[in-house]
């Protein structure tokens, strides 16, 4: 396969955005910068940026990889970007309002009523429901990646609760504090006034009936949660109390927290908890991570939550394939950032494909995420591919395929020095009544393996800096 | 501020303190074990009741040694009160309520944690115990320096005082408590050697042979003891000094949230029955009888403090 690589093209010659970078390179001594990938990862560990592994013991936290060779994109590349994925969010948000309400999608047959029908992701119960100013998608991250130099898709829309935008900062402030000099020969736009803008996105958010500043919290599941971390750092720069379940309840219709003098209400909650915990009343009786009674408030209109509940049948992966469809009824115009072409297991000759050349797809599970229960065909053993044969036969709507893509690759730092590895991008968007805003950047991710497709930070992946050049 | 993160500061200072007291005790028998002739047991039994672990050692291990005892107090898993138990306890309460510390102060205890972790992923070998106790001594310093020259004096600062003063001032009374019958009038006029060792380990533990020395004088008596280690307004782990500290803060608290609770009746009732009185008075009453109580209140006031600002629910 002919790979693109970001830094050096498909010919080995370093590409515009990375010439200061390559420059400055040069003049570094390997034996400099592997102390300082060191030092990076002290400052990690000291900072307490760690994630837990589901199913390990307790106590294990682990580091995310980190790589001191920045991803850079340059302004012009960044701009169409940024107008996609801004167009792609404000069709997902116009998407959920509709299939909460008059469905016309459905009426028009441009999606099939199944795929809404018989999905877990949606929510009856939001049915109807008119969330505070009519925003579903408060925060978004839209996985991105790269086969040629203007070669992007679009592989997943994370529209419950994406993660990983204190990775971006975190990994912005370690590349500041580490190589400054690197920053004033390059002009980089900055990432750091997220948290003020989400903030700020939150609290234009708050029910129609709160006056003064709204009081906005996060939810967390509680610290060993993978992320807890990020919802800790959230809550930190946005200057917000950080509540679990067992901190809240329904006082006098209202959500409010326990605080050392009194329950308070709470506008609007950034809640890290997917829907199924949110509220046991209406969700999983199970549930001790939520508050029994907020989807009650919520219906009456006297609290938000970020993001809506049922925001997940936007970004299933069944419904996936017809993003490019919904973002055409909605707007009106053509998608500026392409779909990875995908068959749908469900449909008979779909699967028959799918069976046909397995060796050459990824398959993954329709609710699936963190990169566990997928097949990447052309790396897998003639065992695994039987058996993954057999549980697409027995349950094919549960999973989809897609064509094993060229990702690109960025450099990262090695000890034999430079050595391409693929990467993805996921941008962090925030919507509000007054506008979507794309923070210009995002996270980077990176298999740290040679030759390897699998990102994900729970499969050993790694992250690096991502620059978004000023023109 | 949430109810939770202040129960969650309030733990995590008093798990510091902990941790802190615990190091030096084992200092204090480790020093009377290298002082003395014989095998020491009976010394490291009173170390491990002193820091209320003798129990769980007894269960685990039976039979006192030193090595087993070190071992427990310093490092174990199975002792929920072994210093690292206690670091790791107090770390994961900073996790808790990291919104409400700074910086540098989360870097300060995490750092702490991670250095611990690594100096004691081994069983610790008697010539490097001296660098691992010092190493505890330094870390928590630098916990209690971060958050002295970096936190806002408000309410979050209060609860970490709260924990921290209650921590201590519980830890010197069951020192006085495991050793108050070496400072009975019927000990003092045995005046053995053993006596003078007993007592100088009170004073070791506490980190108070200098300060003895400048405030009380050179002679180290029972009365003078007991004076210094309850009713010194100078000494910062005296009970009365400790208790001080609890009225102050709470009052704090009261006058920023312009509520009185019944937790600042409970302070005002035990500093004025406790603390008002001079020693001879105490030891009229009887030295353990007046430990004991103290004790109980103090648990008492704890027990306040987290219903009247709502730790739990």
């Amino acid at each position: 396969m002919d790979m693109f690589d970001e830094m050096h093209g498909h010919d080995g010659a370093v590409r515009r955005p990375y010439e200061t970078f390559d420059g400055w390179l040069g003049q570094e001594d390997a034996a400099r910068l592997r102390a300082k990938q060191r030092e990076a990862e002290d400052l990690f560990r000291l900072t307490g940026i760690t994630f837990n592994v589901y199913g390990r013991s307790e106590a294990e936290e682990r580091l995310i990889p980190f790589d001191i060779i920045p991803r850079i994109i340059d302004g012009r590349e960044w701009q169409r970007l940024e107008r996609g994925i801004e167009q792609r969010v404000r069709a997902i948000n116009a998407f959920l309002h509709d299939i909460y309400h008059r469905q016309e999608i459905l009426r028009a047959g441009r999606v099939p009523r199944e795929m809404i029908a018989n999905n877990e992701a949606f929510l009856p119960q939001m049915i109807g429901v008119m969330p505070p100013g009519g925003i579903y998608t408060h925060i978004t991250g839209i996985d991105l990646v790269r086969t040629g130099p203007d070669e992007f898709f679009v592989l997943e829309d994370n529209a419950r609760t994406p993660s990983g935008v204190s990775y971006m900062l975190e990994n912005r402030e370690t590349m500041l504090r580490m190589f400054p000099e690197l920053f004033s020969k390059t002009r980089v736009r900055p990432v750091s006034d997220y948290p003020r803008n989400l903030r700020r996105s939150l609290a234009a958010s708050a029910p129609e009936g709160c006056d003064g500043t709204p009081t906005v919290a996060v939810l967390t599941p509680g610290i060993y949660n993978s992320a807890y971390y990020e919802h800790a750092f959230l809550a930190d720069k946005m200057g917000v109390e950080l509540v679990e379940g067992h901190d809240l309840r329904v006082v006098d219709g209202r959500v409010a927290m326990r605080t050392t003098r009194g329950y308070r209400p709470i506008d609007v909650l950034y809640r890290r908890v997917d829907d199924d915990f949110l509220d046991p009343l209406n969700f999983n009786p199970d549930s001790a991570l939520g508050v029994p009674g907020i989807m009650d408030v919520y219906r009456a209109g006297g609290i938000t939550i970020a993001n809506a509940p049922g925001t997940g049948i936007s970004d299933d992966k069944a419904i996936y394939s017809y993003m490019p469809e919904i973002v055409e009824f909605y707007t009106g115009e053509r998608p500026i950032l392409q779909n990875v072409p995908t068959w749908r297991c469900s449909e008979k000759e779909s699967l028959d494909y799918v069976l046909a050349h397995l060796s050459d797809l990824v398959v993954k599970e329709v609710h699936g995420s963190g990169g566990y229960g997928m097949l990447i065909g052309p790396a897998a053993s003639k065992k695994e591919l039987k058996e993954f044969e057999r549980k697409l036969r027995a349950r094919p709507a549960n999973y989809i395929a897609q064509p094993t893509l060229s990702l690109s690759t960025v450099p990262v730092f090695t000890k034999a020095g430079l050595a391409p590895r693929h990467v993805d991008l996921r941008p962090f968007v925030l919507m509000s009544k007054d506008g979507i805003q794309v923070t210009p950047g995002g996270l980077t991710r990176v298999a740290m393996k040679k030759g390897s497709l699998v990102v994900n930070s729970s499969q050993g992946g790694g992250t690096k800096d991502t620059w978004v050049l000023e023109d | 501020m949430l109810g939770k993160t202040a129960g969650g500061l309030f733990w995590m200072a008093r798990l510091l303190e902990r941790s802190e007291n615990t190091a030096r005790m084992i200092e204090t028998g480790q020093r009377i074990a290298l002082t003395r002739a014989g095998s020491g047991a009976d010394d490291w039994m009173s170390v491990l009741q002193a820091g209320a672990m003798s129990q769980g050692y007894g269960e685990k291990h039976g039979e006192v040694t030193a090595d087993l005892a070190i071992d427990w107090m310093l490092r174990d898993p199975d002792n929920p009160a072994s210093v690292l138990s206690v670091v790791g306890q107090a770390r994961q309460n900073a996790r808790l309520v990291r919104t409400a510390l700074t910086h540098e102060a989360w870097e300060a205890v995490n750092s702490c944690w991670m250095m611990l972790r690594d100096a004691m992923a081994r069983k610790v070998r008697d010539r490097d115990l001296p660098k691992v106790l010092a190493l505890v001594r330094e870390r928590s310093a630098l916990v209690r320096g971060a958050i002295h020259g970096t936190m806002l004096r408000n309410e979050i600062y209060d609860f970490v005082r709260i924990g921290t003063f209650i921590e201590r001032a519980d830890n010197t009374a069951r020192i006085l408590d495991v050793k108050y019958y070496v400072l009975l009038p019927s000990a003092a006029a045995v005046g053995s050697r053993l006596d003078n060792v007993q007592w100088d380990t009170i004073l070791r533990s506490v980190s108070a042979e200098g300060g003895y020395r400048m405030a009380i004088g050179p002679d180290v008596t029972p009365r003078g003891i007991a004076q210094f280690l309850i009713l010194d307004k100078c000494m910062p782990r005296s009970l009365n000094f400790c208790c001080g500290k609890l009225r102050d803060n709470l009052r704090y608290l009261a006058s920023d949230y312009d509520l009185r609770l019944p937790c600042h009746q409970v302070v005002d009732t035990m500093c004025r029955r406790f603390l008002s009185h001079d020693v001879n008075a105490i030891f009229e009453y009887g030295l353990h009888e007046y430990v004991q109580e103290v004790l109980q209140n103090l648990s008492a006031l704890s027990n306040q403090i987290e219903i009247d600002y709502r730790f739990y629910g």
